[in-house]
């Protein structure tokens, strides 16, 4: 299977998730934000960072960078695009995802391991999946997801919700909220589930000797789903 | 044109007899931008004028060391081929005075030093002290550098792994900002700042230059009064995406053979960066100011000389690269001019409009540079107190646990760390919290283990001893998290240099760190002095922050301080003898300031730790964690409280008493956990290395037992630690 991760100047992720990605067998390409063509690719990744500094709304000017419309393309044509913490934020603003991303509830910075309850199984990243409660890891300081009602109706309506903030036990309640985010909404995607964007790292829990294995289960089972 | 005189030289920082030598070393009175370019060289801070003389003595050299100091950090053989450069700088002064971007731009620089070695940044670490938490500035300080130094390691997601802070009111009016950065390089890719061969193309990359941080480095070298916020212009402004984009562009650049020479432009910006570079290698350095991009219009010699305008480099290239290299600096978006050449002159010649604007010989600058041998007071040891057996014995243990555990000093600072992005790369496999963060050699079976500490009222009790403590509890930490140590960076912080009291502090602190890093083959490779922390006539408390790094040849064998299986035994290695004096119990339960430090046995420090060293090897131990502030009990309580397990205490016999015995602040000493089948091979080796030992008691499921009277529970602990900072920040 092939993947293809995006630099944009500014990522200090994508090192990270090309080696989660090579580990669990796929063959990773690293894209620069300034090319025009994007590889064959079964899977699209847009890493975690500080894309140009995000000196202006974070995400905003990775959105408008060359490489953009390829995978704007290769999204709407039901490719796989997955954007992780900072690629998160990127792919909000491009629209691929709806909603924003604010500061933190409480303006700090959080890096800790957090629980997400996986909401939504009927997609290629979380199918087959046996477990529903994952421990991942988060760290960022824009991360508090929000829409407007009716962007929240539609959302719920399509069920695009794919993770919430919870704790070991897959409660969701708002005290296992890290950083203010609307219904502990910790990612999602677009309409047809092919465009994932999400706050965790699962990058950063693929060896027991990290802060955990759960990013493990997740990248074998993308795996298998894409094969 | 300004007039120089002696006057103007004073309002630069130089004193008198300084002028007059600059004066008769030219042959002539200099012009403004020489005078700039001299008071900046001249500072404190750059010619380590007080300093120099004593810190010749630090042992520097060892089997491990590639590189001491006197480069931008210092280099250690970490085997393979790999290397690890590293190195502490202050950015005390800027803090106080604006804490974002003084602690931003202090971990910026400090992480620019060593990828400017070819390394790349793996690890970031800091020592942080503020003053009494009740002062009103305390706060906002505290948040604005905790914030800053987030900000920027952050978003160059290198991950801040350890850590140290600290509360003391002789920190109310000048706080320390010490940052330390550890890089990976292979040992046959380490890059040097000494220019070499002639009519070499000097290039300028990186950020413009602008008027931000000018005489930065001249506000470092003096000491606070009431009208030092004035003083914020001199405070750089950092970005760290550019720093990204230009440790990116540089590694690339690296990775071919086009750099002769390369020095990031630090403390006095332009003119030290090329100064040092000429001076290394004997060479003269041609610039025509005009090339220098800068940021603002209209910008004189004077102000591009002495901007310390923050992601610049300076770099000697090989002729006919200048090509190739732009391409890559193109790349990334960061400006690339080649500013000047090297020449045979032994100068620095600085043109601007097409006129010669300065004209210094370099050797002036550096080797002329001004040395003293300040006048110093050597402290006598204090003496020891003598506590009343009957105010220890109206104490509870439950009582004064509750209190050393929710100290300041010893509280949990997860509120702090939790802002620092301390997993990114991927390797961090022992976060901020332990004794040591430690972080893969990505790729390898190999880690890195890094502390950073200080004891700042053992060296202001008695220098010589704290000297030799600081060194003593980082060489403990390492070996506490499984590490074989090899060698340390230093970062000085103290009062005036012209108080001899506190050259006095300085001076015999450097003698204690001297005599503990050459008795443990820890020599020191790279470091810096901060001065003139102090504002007018009050100074800190002297704060040698050291910072100690070691190797794990397997990182399966790492060791952490949770406490891992009930039923396992606990056991105290090193001896308690009850020394109470200065430690914490002393100064918050009963009120006593005075008093000698706890001493160190150099000799039991070496054999104590080696030894568990031997023991870690044999896969003997289960978890480790040293005994420092707040003794035995506090120790005991962080393993519980990460393990979320007890222990139940056996008899303790000993002939001090009870509270002795648990909040003593003995030196040499660790805490080990192992299985109750391996106490006979633990402990013959601990017998075979003559190691005095204790088995301090058993694990069990959920609290602390003392004597079959005292209970604590893990919740008890956990609240106890966990919140004060919390509140305090949120109060």
């Amino acid at each position: 299977m092939k993947s293809s991760v995006i630099t944009f100047p500014g990522s200090n992720c994508d090192r990270d998730m090309d080696v989660a990605l090579k580990k669990f067998g796929f063959k990773n390409k690293m894209v620069w934000h300034d090319d025009n063509e994007l590889p064959r690719s079964d899977l699209v990744v847009l890493p975690g960072g500080f894309s140009y500094g995000d000196y202006l709304r974070c995400g905003s000017m990775a959105a408008k960078s060359k490489i953009m419309q390829s995978i704007i393309n290769f999204a709407k044509s039901g490719g796989l695009v997955m954007g992780i913490c900072n690629g998160f934020q990127i792919l909000v603003e491009t629209g691929l995802v709806p909603g924003v991303l604010l500061r933190n509830k409480y303006l700090e910075f959080i890096c800790k391991n957090v629980f997400v309850k996986v909401n939504n199984k009927d997609n290629q990243y979380f199918k087959n999946l046996d477990k529903d409660v994952f421990e991942f890891h988060i760290a960022h300081n824009e991360g508090n997801y929000f829409c407007t009602n009716d962007q929240l109706k539609e959302i719920q309506d399509n069920n695009q919700v794919a993770i919430y903030y919870c704790n070991n036990d897959g409660n969701t309640d708002e005290k296992f909220n890290p950083n203010g985010s609307l219904n502990n909404i910790a990612g999602i995607f677009n309409k047809e589930k092919n465009i994932l964007g999400m706050m965790p790292h699962p990058e950063r829990m693929i060896d027991k000797s990290l802060s955990g294995e759960d990013g493990s289960f997740f990248f074998k089972n993308l795996l298998n789903n894409i094969k | 044109m300004t007039e120089v005189n002696e006057q103007l030289a004073i309002d630069h920082g130089l004193k008198k007899d300084e002028y007059k030598k600059i004066c008769d070393l030219l042959k002539r009175t200099p012009n403004l931008t020489e005078l700039g370019i001299f008071s900046a060289m001249w500072n404190e801070h750059c010619s380590y004028k007080s300093s120099r003389l004593h810190l010749k003595k630090l042992p520097t050299k060892g089997k491990k060391v590639i590189q001491g100091p006197g480069e931008n950090a210092g280099v250690i053989d970490i085997e393979d081929g790999d290397a690890i450069v590293f190195k502490i700088e202050s950015h005390n002064h800027p803090s106080f005075i604006e804490p974002y971007q003084g602690a931003a731009t202090g971990v910026g620089g400090i992480m620019r030093d060593v990828f400017t070695m070819g390394a790349r940044p793996i690890a970031n670490l800091n020592s942080i002290h503020f003053g009494s938490p009740q002062h009103k500035k305390t706060k906002n300080l505290l948040r604005g550098v905790v914030h800053g130094i987030g900000g920027y390691g952050n978003c160059m997601g290198v991950p801040t792994i350890a850590g140290q802070t600290s509360f003391d009111s002789s920190y109310n009016g000048n706080i320390l900002v010490n940052a330390m950065t550890l890089g990976l390089v292979k040992k046959n890719k380490i890059f040097y700042s000494k220019a070499a061969g002639l009519d070499k193309p000097v290039i300028y990359v990186g950020s413009k230059t602008g008027r931000d941080g000018i005489h930065g480095a001249s506000m470092a070298s003096a000491s606070f009064d009431e009208k030092i916020e004035e003083k914020k212009p001199t405070v750089q402004v950092g970005d760290p995406f550019t720093e990204k984009l230009l440790l990116e562009a540089c590694l690339e650049l690296m990775a071919g053979d086009s750099i002769i020479a390369i020095q990031d432009m630090g403390a006095a910006g332009l003119t030290s960066s090329s100064i040092e570079m000429a001076s290394k290698g004997n060479l003269g350095i041609e610039i025509n100011l005009n090339k220098v991009p800068c940021r603002e219009t209209k910008m004189t010699p004077y102000e591009i000389m002495l901007s310390e305008s923050q992601e610049r480099m300076l770099i000697v290239l090989e002729n006919g690269k200048e090509e190739q290299a732009k391409k890559i600096f193109d790349k990334w978006n960061l400006d690339f001019a080649v500013i000047g050449k090297t020449t045979k002159s032994k100068n620095i010649e600085l043109f601007f409009n097409n006129e010669k604007v300065a004209n210094i010989p370099v050797n002036t600058l550096v080797e002329n540079s001004p040395m003293y041998n300040r006048k110093w007071k050597k402290s006598k040891l204090p003496k020891k107190n003598r506590i009343k057996k009957d105010t220890l014995n109206k104490l509870k243990i439950k009582d004064v646990l509750k209190k050393v555990l929710s100290n300041q000093n010893v509280c949990s600072k997860e509120w702090i760390w939790q802002q620092y992005d301390h997993t990114v790369m991927g390797d961090t496999i022992q976060k901020p919290g332990g004794d040591a963060g430690v972080v893969r050699v990505h790729g390898t079976n190999k880690a890195v283990a890094a502390s950073v500490d200080s004891s700042a009222v053992y060296c202001w009790a008695h220098p010589l001893t704290g000297g030799k403590q600081v060194v003593a509890e980082s060489w403990r930490n390492l070996i506490s998290v499984g590490a074989t140590p090899i060698a340390i960076t230093n970062c000085l912080n103290f009062g005036s240099p012209e108080k001899e009291d506190n050259m006095g502090e300085f001076v015999e602190c450097v003698q204690g760190i001297g005599e503990a890093s050459k008795y443990l083959n820890f020599p020191v490779v790279s470091g810096n002095v901060s001065f003139y922390n102090q504002t007018k006539e009050i100074g800190i408390k002297p704060t040698p922050s050291i910072g100690g790094v070691g190797l794990i040849k397997d990182y399966k064998r790492m060791i952490t301080m949770d406490l891992k299986e009930v039923d396992n035994l606990v056991l105290v290695i090193g001896k308690t003898e009850g020394h109470i004096d200065q430690s914490l119990f002393a100064r918050t339960i009963l009120d006593e300031k005075n008093g000698p430090p706890p001493e160190i046995n150099l000799f039991n420090e070496k054999n104590n730790g080696e030894t568990l060293l031997q023991l870690i090897q044999k896969d003997l131990i289960k978890s480790a964690h040293d005994v420092s502030l707040g003794g035995i009990i506090t120790a005991v309580s962080k393993m519980c409280i990460k393990g979320n397990k007890g222990l139940e205490f056996n008899k303790i016999k000993s002939l001090i008493s009870e509270m002795e015995y648990l909040f003593s602040e003995d030196q040499g000493r660790y805490l080990i956990e192992i299985q109750t089948g391996d106490l006979k091979k633990v402990t013959k080796t601990l017998i075979d290395n003559s190691v005095h030992y204790e088995i301090l008691g058993k694990i069990v499921e959920k609290q602390i037992t003392i004597n079959q009277k005292t209970n604590i529970t893990i919740d008890e602990l956990k609240s106890y630690n966990t919140n004060w900072l919390i509140r305090y920040m949120s109060s």
